[in-house]
């Protein structure tokens, strides 16, 4: 009898491309670093560059929102809402009438923890939805996207908050040892995601319940209960992306996050993370955030106008895509 | 043998909704033995395999591990010391590493995660049990076979000394089974006790000392299997005495009637190679081999869903276009995929519009589907393979899965093919669905379609006029009725090769 065992892989030391699935975009970046550099002078001094990483700090805390509840195989599309609403609403509850706000006096420190507040709360609502009433998660946050967007048309009317709380704007646009407190948070906070996601269970939990629900139950992690604290972080985190570019901005227009759900994918799905759960890491949507962001400068450094931006934007990334397929091997989830 | 009992469900009930899944139904296994559960879908195996895990709680009656009640259901570290199982759903995490999978949930004692280490572990379980697999693989590049394994070296990690293996057999071929079989009976000398459910009950016989009966949730009767004869352990599933699945005797078209089928010179790199293939009005042609023979890829280029790299495919005469299902449809063929689940049905569709998918355009005029039509041609086949449904309005995925088998063989019939290219067409369906399964095979040669039926199973074969017998991508036999199965066997291992 022909002995068919089954196939031993030859073992541990064998290169691993897999393992370099996550900076599959790094030769994009290093593309862009020298057309940048070509095209204009000003590109590679360090002011630019840290313009950019302030510039992205907000939108990047939003990808890794995003990347952890892709992860963990759902969806939030009302994320760019709540960047909006939740500095708005905490703001209002602690500004005066003649300012634009509620009136009710609640002490200015505490607009910081309010806003990171509503920001789990909608969070929390949109797990509610999902897990106990079973909905689907596209369709609870593509409503979600739209009634907190309400929330804060509606209570603002429309208008644009300026006068803010010291403590509101401090996050936003102070430095520290040279650099702007906005990247140091981003930067700490994608550290602890991608050791989380890395090295502890929990963050473990999350691939497994991405790759296979039932499979993670039958193992014993706590399904339900991680995917809403899921849930809970990516809205504290996208609140917390709003208080910074709040305080980027000095104010909170009524379109704060507007349409950024779009780049928010955009990053994520090019730097490798799978929109069916399960895949990606957080270092790859951080290249995906960096491509978006030299792009984005590159193109305002040239003068392009802004009506041409959205254009160049979708090419980049469909060629971004096109490239991190050929590189990473597999088709496209 | 001790006689204690290593595990007892007694009179459990579990009801969902309307349907009672297990009625007061109950199993007890002797410690150290391998005890079969058979019974045709839907007699409440899977319910009692996720009572007896811990998945789900029964509304009446208890379970017993060596005496004592089982632990709280919240409790799953307790239950997976007591029991392990492999589910017939692959619960592997296919974007993890197989170290990970063999300690999802457990990759640490809290804190954080040494990789190394963590590798180590899986490296040095997966030698423990002797399975050849790559820690640092991805699991869903395994096959089916190293997943099993896999997944038989993680439950048994918990350090269980019971065993559930729910239909591991389902999707494996013959040598892999032969080599699970092994690890089953070392598995026993070491002492571990072993739950075996299948629907091949020459497989029971072969690894199983007792064997339990469920019929329509109910618990029929438990007896070693010696004292239970195949033929009335069938008769215990089915609740009637059924003879064994007889070939019909069938008149073929001679050798001078124009073929049906032709393949001449088909070939695809690494696949199989140089197939010629004749098929005649009437004749049921079976194609065997062991999984890496290419017996299922040939049978997946002949109805278009592989592209063959040389080699022409003509039905009735007409040569088809390569890797093309819609023009080997038109040309007069049907076909049941391998897998029913992805390539086979549509599962929220309802059966009716399921079944006359092909045949659309048949039922109504200018691009309409005419409803009644449809509604009538449902009926008409569930009527003709009996399938066991409410209504033809029924969506496939409520169906059990010899039904929706079933109902993907209607679907192959619907447009009344020439050519009929089935492929494991009985994988995971109880007797009494086989034989209708097979019984439609055999109608359609009678209305004179040629068929070329793919199995695993030497039984399925049966029916064919002859079989041909794949060997590493080429054809090595071809058998013409009468061959025993130690001959097809033989082939098959290319053990015999003359």
């Amino acid at each position: 009898m022909t002995t068919q065992t089954a196939t031993a892989t030859t073992s541990g030391s064998r290169f691993r491309l897999g393992r370099f699935r996550d900076l599959t975009l790094v030769p994009v970046i290093i593309v862009l670093l020298v057309a940048g550099a070509l095209v204009d002078p000003v590109f590679l001094t360090p002011s630019n560059l840290t313009n950019v990483l302030q510039q992205q700090s907000a939108l990047a805390l939003v990808v890794l929102a995003e990347t952890l509840i892709l992860i963990a195989g759902k969806f939030d599309l009302s994320l760019e809402s709540t960047v909006g609403a939740a500095p708005a609403l905490a703001v209002m509850l602690v500004i005066p009438v003649s300012a634009g706000g509620f009136g009710f006096g609640v002490p200015g420190v505490l607009a910081i923890p309010l806003c990171l507040l509503i920001g789990a709360a909608l969070g929390a609502f949109n797990g509610f939805l999902i897990l106990r009433f079973q909905l689907s998660a596209f369709v609870v946050t593509l409503a979600m996207l739209i009634v907190v967007r309400g929330l804060q048309l509606g209570f603002t009317g429309g208008s644009s908050l300026f006068e803010l709380p010291e403590s509101f704007l401090y996050l936003g646009s102070a430095t520290f040892i040279g650099v702007p407190v906005a990247i140091w948070i981003t930067a700490v906070l994608f550290l602890v995601g991608i050791l989380t996601l890395r090295y502890f269970r929990h963050g473990r939990a999350l691939y497994a319940i991405g790759g296979n629900a039932d499979a993670a139950r039958a193992a014993g992690v706590r399904v339900e209960r991680v995917v809403w604290a899921v849930f809970i972080i990516g809205g504290i985190l996208a609140a917390l992306a709003g208080l910074l570019e709040t305080g980027r901005l000095g104010g909170i227009s009524a379109n704060q996050g507007d349409g950024w759900i779009f780049m928010v994918f955009a990053a994520a799905v090019i730097g490798g993370v799978s929109m069916d759960g399960g895949k990606g890491t957080i270092l790859g949507a951080l290249t995906g955030v960096l491509v978006i962001g030299l792009v984005e400068n590159i193109l305002t450094l040239q003068g392009v106008p802004g009506e041409w931006k959205q254009l160049v934007y979708g090419a980049i990334i469909l060629v971004a895509l096109m490239i991190s397929r050929v590189a990473g091997g597999k088709a496209q989830d | 043998m001790s006689t204690r009992t290593a595990v007892e469900a007694r009179s459990v009930t579990k009801r969902f909704g309307p349907t009672i899944a297990l009625n007061s139904a109950g199993i007890a296994i002797a410690e150290g033995e391998t005890h079969a559960l058979v019974g045709r879908n839907g007699a409440g195996k899977s319910t009692l395999v996720s009572i007896l895990t811990g998945l789900q709680r029964p509304d009446e009656g208890e379970v017993l591990f060596g005496g004592e009640p089982a632990p709280p259901l919240p409790d799953r570290d307790a239950w997976r010391r007591r029991v392990a199982c492999v589910y017939q759903k692959s619960t592997i995490i296919p974007t993890l590493t197989v170290a990970e999978n063999l300690f999802l949930n457990r990759q640490s004692e809290g804190g954080p995660i040494r990789w190394g280490a963590l590798r180590a572990r899986a490296r040095q379980l997966l030698e423990q049990y002797g399975v050849a697999v790559d820690a640092e693989a991805l699991a869903g590049d395994l096959g089916v076979e190293q997943r099993q394994l896999v997944e038989i070296a993680r439950a048994l990690s918990f350090g269980a000394r019971f065993i559930i293996l729910d239909e591991p057999t389902a999707q494996l071929d013959g040598p892999a089974i032969e080599r699970l079989f092994d690890r089953m009976r070392a598995l026993r000398e070491q002492g571990v006790t072993m739950m075996f459910i299948s629907h091949h009950l020459d497989e029971v016989y072969e690894i199983c000392q007792s064997v339990t009966v469920f019929r329509d949730a109910r618990h029929v009767v438990t007896s070693t299997v010696a004292d239970l004869p195949q033929d009335e352990l069938v008769a215990a599933m089915t609740g009637e005495a059924t003879a064994a699945f007889q070939a019909r005797a069938r008149k073929t078209g001679g050798a001078d009637t124009a073929p049906v089928l032709s393949v001449r010179g088909l070939g695809l790199a690494d696949r199989y190679h140089d197939i010629d293939l004749t098929v005649r009005p009437g004749e049921i042609v079976g194609l065997a081999g062991s999984g890496s023979s290419g017996k299922v890829s040939l049978a997946e280029s002949l109805v278009g869903l592989r592209k063959a790299d040389t080699g022409t495919v003509a039905i009735k005469g007409k040569e088809v276009r390569q890797g093309d299902v819609p023009s080997a449809l038109r040309a007069g063929l049907g076909f049941v995929p391998q897998d029913r689940h992805h390539e086979g049905f549509v599962s929220m569709l309802s059966i009716a519009e399921n079944a006359t998918l092909p045949i659309a355009h048949k039922l109504g005029r200018f691009g309409t589907v005419s409803p009644a039509r449809r509604r009538e041609r449902g009926a008409q086949m569930i009527a003709d393979l009996d399938i066991k449904t409410t209504g033809p309005d029924q969506p496939v995925g409520d169906l059990s899965g010899g039904n929706a088998q079933k109902v993907v063989m209607a679907r192959a019939l619907s447009d009344d093919p020439a050519v009929l290219v089935v492929i494991n067409p009985t994988a995971g369906v109880d007797v009494k669905a086989k034989q209708s399964l097979l019984g439609a095979v055999e109608d359609a040669a009678e209305r004179g379609a040629g068929a070329v039926l793919v199995s695993d199973e030497a039984e399925d074969l049966r029916i064919c006029d002859r079989v041909l017998v794949m060997f590493h991508g080429r054809v090595v036999r071809d058998l013409p009725r009468g061959w025993t199965v130690q001959e097809l066997v033989a082939v098959m291992e290319g053990i015999d090769h003359q």
